[in-house]
C-alpha cells in the first residue's frame, strides 16, 4: 500500500504511458491531447471565422471523453492515492526557483504564487493566460503537442516529431534560463 | 457505452501522470534545467516502449478492435513549422508548467486557475487557425 501512496518512479509512469497510446491504436485512435483544444473551437463554431475549423471534428468526440477520464484520474489521486502532496526536487532546481524569487518551493504540486486563487492579481490572469495562448498556438502550429509529437511521433521514428521535440526543448529553456527570473514573481 | 473504455483508458492516464507528478509545476522547470532523471525516464521509456509497440503492430499487421489494420500516418515533411510552432509551445509548456494532457489533469486536482490556462490556450489554437495561411510552415 505504502508504495501506492507515494510518488511513482518514471519507470512505473512511463510504461503506463506507453499502455495509454497502445490502447487508444486497439480501439482504432490516435494519442494526441490537443487535438481536443480544436474540437472544442469548432464545436463553439470557430469554423466561421477559418476553415482550419471545418473539418470532421464529431469523429473527436471519444478524445473529448479520453481528456475527461483524466480529470476524474487526477482527481482520484489527489483523494485517495497520496500519502502527501509534495514533490521532493533536485537542490540545485530549488535553488533556481528561489532566486526566481518563489517561497515553498514542492511543498504543493504547483507554485501558490502563481496557481492559488488566494493570491490572484491582474499579472497572473495576464500570465496564465498567455502561458495558455503559446501552448495552444504553438501546439497547433507544430502539429501536435508532448502526446503527439514527443510519445507518438517519436515511437513512430517521425523526424518532424523530433524537430517538434527540439523546439519544445529550445523554446522552454529559453523560458526557464532568461525569462520566468526576469517575470517571476509578480 | 461505446465511449466508456476512452473514460477509463483517461483515467489511467490522469492516474499515471498525476502520481508521477508529470503536472506538476516544478517538475517541468525541473526537466529544462536537466536536474533530475525522472522526466527524462518518463517520456524516454514510453518512447522505447511505444518503438517496440509500434514496430510490433506494423510487422505483425496487427488489427485494431472494429478488425482494421492499424495504420500510422506519416507527419508531413517541414522543419519551419515544426521547429518555430515547437519553440512557441515549449515557452508555454515552462510557463504553464502543463502541455494540454496535463492543463485538464489539474482540474481533477481543483486547481480552478488552470481553467485560465486552458482560454488562453483554445484562444491560441483559435488564432492560429485565423493566421495559418501567412505563417510559414
Amino acid at each position: 500500500m505504502d508504495f501506492i501512496l507515494q510518488p511513482w518512479p518514471w519507470y512505473v509512469v512511463g510504461p503506463l504511458i506507453a499502455l495509454t497510446m497502445f490502447l487508444l491504436l486497439y480501439f482504432g485512435k490516435e494519442f494526441g491531447v490537443s487535438n481536443t483544444l480544436r474540437v472544442a473551437c469548432s464545436a463553439a463554431g470557430a469554423q466561421k471565422f477559418s476553415d482550419f475549423f471545418h473539418w470532421d471534428w464529431r469523429s473527436q468526440k471519444w478524445n473529448i471523453i479520453f481528456v475527461g477520464g483524466g480529470v476524474i484520474g487526477g482527481f482520484i489521486s489527489y483523494m485517495f492515492l497520496e500519502a502527501d502532496h509534495t514533490v521532493a526536487l533536485a537542490s540545485s532546481s530549488v535553488e533556481n526557483m528561489r532566486d526566481m524569487g518563489l517561497t515553498n518551493i514542492g511543498e504543493s504540486y504547483l507554485p501558490s504564487q502563481i496557481f492559488n486563487p488566494e493570491e490572484i492579481t491582474v499579472g497572473t490572469v495576464a500570465y496564465l493566460i498567455v502561458a495558455g495562448f503559446l501552448v495552444g498556438f504553438g501546439a497547433r502550429y507544430a502539429g501536435g503537442c508532448t502526446s503527439g509529437h514527443a510519445i507518438s511521433g517519436l515511437a513512430n521514428l517521425q523526424l518532424p516529431s523530433l524537430i517538434a521535440v527540439i523546439g519544445f526543448f529550445i523554446g522552454g529553456m529559453a523560458m526557464t534560463y532568461y525569462i520566468l527570473p526576469h517575470i517571476l514573481p509578480f | 457505452m461505446k465511449y466508456l473504455k476512452f473514460l477509463g483508458i483517461g483515467v489511467i492516464f490522469g492516474i499515471a501522470l498525476t502520481k508521477g507528478q508529470v503536472v506538476s509545476w516544478y517538475r517541468i522547470i525541473e526537466m529544462f534545467y536537466f536536474d533530475s532523471f525522472h522526466m527524462y525516464g518518463i517520456i524516454g521509456l514510453a518512447v522505447v516502449l511505444g518503438i517496440i509497440m509500434v514496430q510490433f503492430i506494423k510487422r505483425k499487421k496487427v488489427k485494431s478492435i472494429e478488425g482494421q489494420l492499424i495504420t500510422f500516418n506519416p507527419k508531413n515533411k517541414s522543419v519551419a513549422r515544426y521547429l518555430i510552432g515547437g519553440t512557441f509551445f515549449g515557452l508555454g509548456w515552462a510557463m504553464a508548467g502543463a502541455c494540454p494532457g496535463p492543463m485538464y489533469l489539474l482540474l481533477g486536482r481543483g486547481y480552478w486557475l488552470i481553467l485560465l490556462v486552458i482560454f488562453g490556450a483554445l484562444l491560441g489554437t483559435f488564432v492560429y487557425g485565423l493566421l495559418r495561411h501567412k505563417l510559414p510552415h
